[in-house]
């Protein structure tokens, strides 16, 4: 039984890892996307990133946010809050691209 | 003197006018037709000529304008522009200068100027709260800290001078308006109106500075204060405007300080919804609600009141829809560009200024015609303020 558990476990893990292999955006889905970021994400957290309305986006305010939640944000928003579903607009790859950028601090 | 000698005097003399109109480069002029444009990606302004229909200056370091709004001082020479960055600058319309400038806290929204033109108060986001300037020398006045029963600092919206020497505030995070009065700028008094509802996002104040509204996010429905009772209660209008409707997403807050009044009528966005409201200011009811384009950012009624305008949100934000306020029809639609951030009417209304933000460029349209009268170039262009502001309560 035991070991079923741990096969499964192993299978799992093994799904995680291998599963989000999601190609970057080419060069110019890239440019859209930071142009995107700063004027329109901008209008809520600030050309610089410093916040506003919404909070910043800076590396520091971010790097002990997990990915994959940020991820979520950016796709599916924040209930309660004025930060938008994103999805629709934004593929999976966009949102992990972008969420990437914000942690690199690409454009500031 | 021989004619060499005269020619180097002559020459002499001209290089001392040149260099002298130089040095003093103001104009003497009127302002009553200038205003500034806001560049905001590059934290720049423009000053324009709304006869000439040109830029007259280009003035840099204003910091971060990704958000920014501008009052004017009553003589209409200054402008003074509130920045995200917590920057307030008072630029001089005439000299085309950068004239002081301060840093006064971490993020702001807006600001309003005082009654009689002597204060000028910031609404900040970080720290929460208004602070209050000298006009003339952007000293501090009066800090009026935005702290909820909970000790809590909110963020501060929807800011407008009020009559009675009174600035008038909501408080996103608290759900609550403020009347400051400022009278004795020592002793501020500050009225709290509590529990109005959820995320105040922005204020107004009608023209004859009777009325303040305040929109909710939270909620679907806005907040009315009547100024001149003297025991003011908040009321609720067009309470649960969404109803049986899904709302869509909200790419753009809507701005409500551009108000819009023609006659009894009040013309304001709805939040994620395709619609213009109509409300009938004698007794506050709902009298019409018009299907636009896209969820409105600005509802803007020409000087008069015969059209109202309206610019949308991302991702529809290519289009400017006129609205007859006889019929409460579109009866124009009009593609300016890709993000048109902004409308500014001339201070009687025959022409409208619209900002294009992705063509780099505003455009100038006849309001009688809508036909394109004219463009100038601009940087990531978004607010357009004119000078006509200067003498109206709340702008």
């Amino acid at each position: 039984m035991r070991t079923t558990v741990d096969t499964l476990l192993v299978m799992f893990m093994a799904t995680c890892m291998v599963a989000p292999v999601v190609a970057a955006p080419d060069a110019a889905r890239q440019a859209e996307l930071l142009y995107l970021l700063n004027q329109d994400c901008g209008a809520c957290h600030g050309l610089t990133r410093k916040g506003g309305l919404g909070p910043p986006l800076l590396p520091s305010s971010l790097r002990d946010r997990p990915v994959r939640l940020l991820v979520s944000t950016v796709l599916d928003g924040r209930p309660g809050t004025p930060m938008p579903p994103w999805r629709g607009e934004l593929s999976e790859q966009d949102a992990r691209w972008l969420v990437e950028a914000l942690l690199r601090g690409d454009g500031l | 003197m021989n004619h060499y000698a005269n020619a180097r005097l002559l020459l002499a003399i001209l290089l001392l006018a040149v260099t002298q109109s130089l040095a003093a480069a103001c104009l003497l002029r009127g302002t009553g037709d200038l205003g500034v444009v806001i560049e905001r990606a590059s934290g720049s302004v423009q000053v324009v000529d709304t006869t000439a229909r040109t830029r007259l200056f280009h003035i840099t370091g204003l910091g971060d304008l990704s958000h920014a709004s501008v009052v004017f001082s009553r003589d209409e020479r200054y402008a003074y522009v509130f920045g995200r960055d917590g920057g307030l600058s008072r630029l001089d319309l005439l000299c085309g200068t950068l004239d002081k400038r301060v840093v006064q806290a971490g993020n702001s929204i807006g600001g309003a100027i005082s009654q009689d033109g002597r204060l000028v108060a910031v609404s900040n986001y970080t720290p929460g709260g208004v602070k209050v300037f000298d006009a003339g020398t952007l000293e501090p006045v009066a800090d009026l800290p935005a702290l909820d029963d909970k000790g809590h600092s909110s963020k501060v919206v929807g800011l407008v001078d009020a009559p009675g020497q009174r600035f008038v505030y909501s408080l996103y995070d608290a759900g609550e308006i403020r009347i400051a009065d400022l009278s004795d700028p020592d002793a501020p008094k500050i009225e709290r109106f509590a529990g109005i509802g959820r995320q105040p996002y922005d204020g107004l104040i009608t023209p004859d500075g009777r009325n303040y509204i305040a929109g909710l996010f939270g909620e679907d429905g806005l907040v009315r204060l009547d100024l001149w009772q003297d025991r003011p209660v908040p009321q609720r209008i067009l309470d649960h405007y969404g109803r049986g409707e899904q709302k869509l997403p909200v790419y753009k807050m809507p701005h409500l300080e551009g108000w819009a009044v023609a006659g009894r009528q009040i013309f304001l966005p709805a939040v994620g919804h395709h619609e213009v409201l109509v409300v009938d200011s004698d007794n506050w009811q709902e009298t019409g609600r018009i299907p636009v384009h896209g969820q409105p950012v600005f509802v803007e009624a020409e000087p008069g009141g015969r059209h109202v305008w309206v610019n949308f949100a991302h991702p529809l934000n290519d289009t400017v829809q006129v609205i007859d306020t006889q019929t409460l029809k579109v009866i124009a639609t009009l593609k300016p560009g890709k993000a048109v951030l902004h409308m500014e009417f001339t201070p009687r209304g025959e022409a409208v200024w619209v900002s294009v933000r992705d063509d780099d460029v505003v455009r100038i349209y006849d309001t009688t015609t809508f036909k394109a009268l004219a463009q100038l170039p601009a940087e990531k262009p978004s607010g357009i303020f004119f000078t006509a502001r200067a003498h109206r309560t709340g702008l």
